[in-house]
């Protein structure tokens, strides 16, 4: 039996794709199907050369198609399995990811955001916000986590495998190419020693018995003869989706309660946003701060408690309105003043958003 | 009193009859298969993927563990199970798209890394469930939906030669064979040496099987068996095209 890759506490300094990858092995991924691209690519670095040591399983596939689907197969194989993409991977990964919402797979793709649309840089940017949320054919049925820092790369890298096969929706961690490429202190641990339970996995396909004689045998299907078919199996999936949605939902926040300007970011970006909320209060301004940290399901009750105290939101976000829209969607009816600061593809310093809140306030 | 043709135990008697169109061939492919798995006693241990198109309809066939795929991702969704456990011997189940078109560069990758996987290839020439459209194995001046004055092999080519594809990019211990379902205890020869060469942990292993779409080829029975018989294997040779060497001594997996 292999080592534990981390006992106890132990305090890091390493780039977020290195974090990634540890937190893989710590949460005890047994299988990663991956395919280069920029800035994800370390992830599979590092993975590949812990694995040995770990007794865990690697295959570099053709594309991320195939990287996707091949994930899927571990995953119906009982596999913790997980891949991780960017830009125009994550593109071509929305199909198997629409097979994993159809199939209930718990899939977790961890996506560094590049430049986009198409190849664009490979950089940075929060561009993938709508795709990776409801990106595929389908109502959207998967988890999103957006990470700020480095610590939350390795506590959500190893939530992400609980609520994914806790729910049975596929689950991304939403990182960027900041995140990935950039070093900078962490603690990490076992699961095991704060109490985290890995939840168990099971197979779907291949399990013990001879199907049709000691069991039935599993017959998984992502196609419908009639529209009722589908209706029905949808309806099962929205109705869980909407249970667990509260449930799964996170959020950051402070100052708002008496805030008449909130803040609202994700990601890297709620970190500039974090520092101009707290310069604006000591210089008096009544400002708030609030990050979703799932983005999918949002927290939609508190989104609409701030939205419905404030007088003014203001949605930051290295984006044209990704999150904007989302946003808008979940607190429908509210009539605050909607403002804006985006700057699609591009980091955002908290120097812009102090500007941009004194120039809203004069 | 009527005597009932031998059906493979491992079919799954509540989705009989099947939903192939009469004078498919899917359902004789799958009975070669059925009949395989029944003689090498694996029912509990293959796990069974399906494509979209009208191989899909297999999804219930067998009492086997079945997941129905994407049009072209069966060979990586079977590759990624088999992958994670070792111990399932997976098959893959496609049509020609399936196969040469949508799905080409996994058939093309898994057989480069000789992936211990089993594809079974259904060649009918056009494609089935979509209304009979032209696809890589059309032959030259057949006509479909889609080629409707007949292929023109100036413009579009002549039909993928899959199975010799497959052995010319495939290593040692792979299997590949072109069966058709005109013959069928030959095919079932062939898919049970591509099971047994998956088991014996060898390599890759392809069978294309030839078979019939009388539905949209607009073809009586005779003209039917004409067309698999004599104008198919004009360009599809039928027959082993690769077998597995004497076994070496292998590095562990």
């Amino acid at each position: 039996m292999p080592e534990k890759p981390i006992q106890g506490e132990k305090r890091v300094f390493m780039t977020g794709n290195e974090v990634v990858a540890w937190a893989a092995v710590a949460a005890e991924a047994d299988i990663m199907y991956g395919y280069p691209i920029t800035p994800q690519n370390e992830i599979m670095h590092y993975w590949t050369r812990m694995l040995p040591k770990y007794g865990r399983r690697f295959l570099q596939t053709e594309d991320e198609l195939s990287a996707g689907f091949t994930t899927a197969g571990g995953v119906l194989a009982g596999r913790r399995a997980f891949t991780a993409t960017a830009g125009p991977g994550n593109t071509l990964m929305q199909e198997p990811l629409s097979m994993a919402e159809a199939m209930r797979l718990p899939v977790v793709v961890i996506v560094q955001q590049r430049g986009g649309p198409s190849t664009a840089t490979v950089i940075y940017s929060q561009q993938e916000v709508t795709m990776t949320t409801l990106g595929g054919n389908g109502e959207g049925l998967r988890v999103v986590y957006s990470t700020a820092t480095h610590q939350e790369l390795f506590d959500y890298t190893i939530k992400s495998f609980n609520t994914a096969w806790k729910y049975r929706f596929p689950t991304f961690v939403l990182g960027d190419g900041y995140q990935a490429k950039m070093r900078e202190s962490l603690t990490m641990y076992d699961p095991a020693s704060r109490g985290i339970t890995m939840v168990p996995t099971e197979p779907y396909v291949g399990r013990p018995g001879m199907p049709g004689v000691d069991r039935e045998p599993t017959h998984l299907r992502n196609t419908y003869n009639v529209e009722e078919e589908l209706f029905e199996v949808l309806e099962q999936y929205l109705a869980d989706y909407a249970k667990a949605a509260p449930e799964i939902a996170e959020y950051d926040a402070f100052d708002t309660d008496d805030a008449e300007l909130v803040v609202i970011s994700h990601g890297v970006v709620s970190r500039a946003c974090k520092e101009a909320v707290k310069e604006l209060r000591e210089e008096g301004y009544k400002v708030g701060y609030f990050r979703p940290i799932t983005l999918r399901p949002l927290p939609v009750d508190q989104l609409r408690d701030v939205a419905g105290k404030a007088k003014q939101l203001l949605v930051v976000e290295s984006a044209n309105g990704q999150l904007d829209r989302l946003i808008k969607e979940a607190i429908y009816g509210c009539t605050t003043e909607m403002l804006s600061l985006f700057k699609p593809g591009v980091g955002i310093t908290t120097e812009e958003v102090v500007a941009r809140v004194k120039e809203i306030k004069g | 009193m009527s005597v009932q043709p031998a059906m493979p135990k491992c079919w799954r008697v509540e989705s009989k009859p099947h939903k192939f169109c009469p004078g498919c061939g899917h359902g004789l492919v799958l009975k070669a298969l059925g009949q395989a798995i029944d003689e090498l006693g694996i029912q509990d241990k293959v796990v069974f993927g399906c494509d979209i198109g009208c191989s899909l309809l297999s999804v219930d066939f067998f009492n086997v563990d079945t997941v129905q795929t994407h049009h072209g991702r069966t060979t990586p969704v079977i590759t990624g199970v088999k992958r994670a456990n070792t111990d399932v011997i997976g098959v893959a189940y496609m049509g020609d798209g399936g196969g040469y078109a949508i799905g080409a560069q996994h058939l093309v990758s898994a057989a480069t890394r000789n992936e211990r996987i089993t594809a079974i290839l259904v060649n009918n020439t056009q494609y089935g469930m979509t209304g009979g459209q032209m696809a890589p194995t059309t032959m030259p001046g057949q006509k479909t939906e889609t080629s409707p004055y007949g292929r023109d092999v100036n413009t579009m080519g002549y039909p993928t030669q899959g199975p010799e594809m497959v052995a010319a990019i495939t290593q040692e211990g792979a299997y590949v064979a072109r069966g058709t379902v005109a013959n069928i205890k030959q095919l079932k020869g062939f898919i049970k040496k591509a099971l047994e060469n998956q088991m014996a942990g060898n390599g890759f292993s392809f069978v294309e099987a030839l078979s019939t779409c009388p539905t949209n080829w607009r073809t009586n029975a005779e003209d039917t068996w004409k067309f698999v018989e004599q104008d198919m294997t004009k360009y599809f040779k039928v027959g082993e095209i690769k077998v597995p060497g004497p076994r070496e001594e292998k590095e562990g997996q």
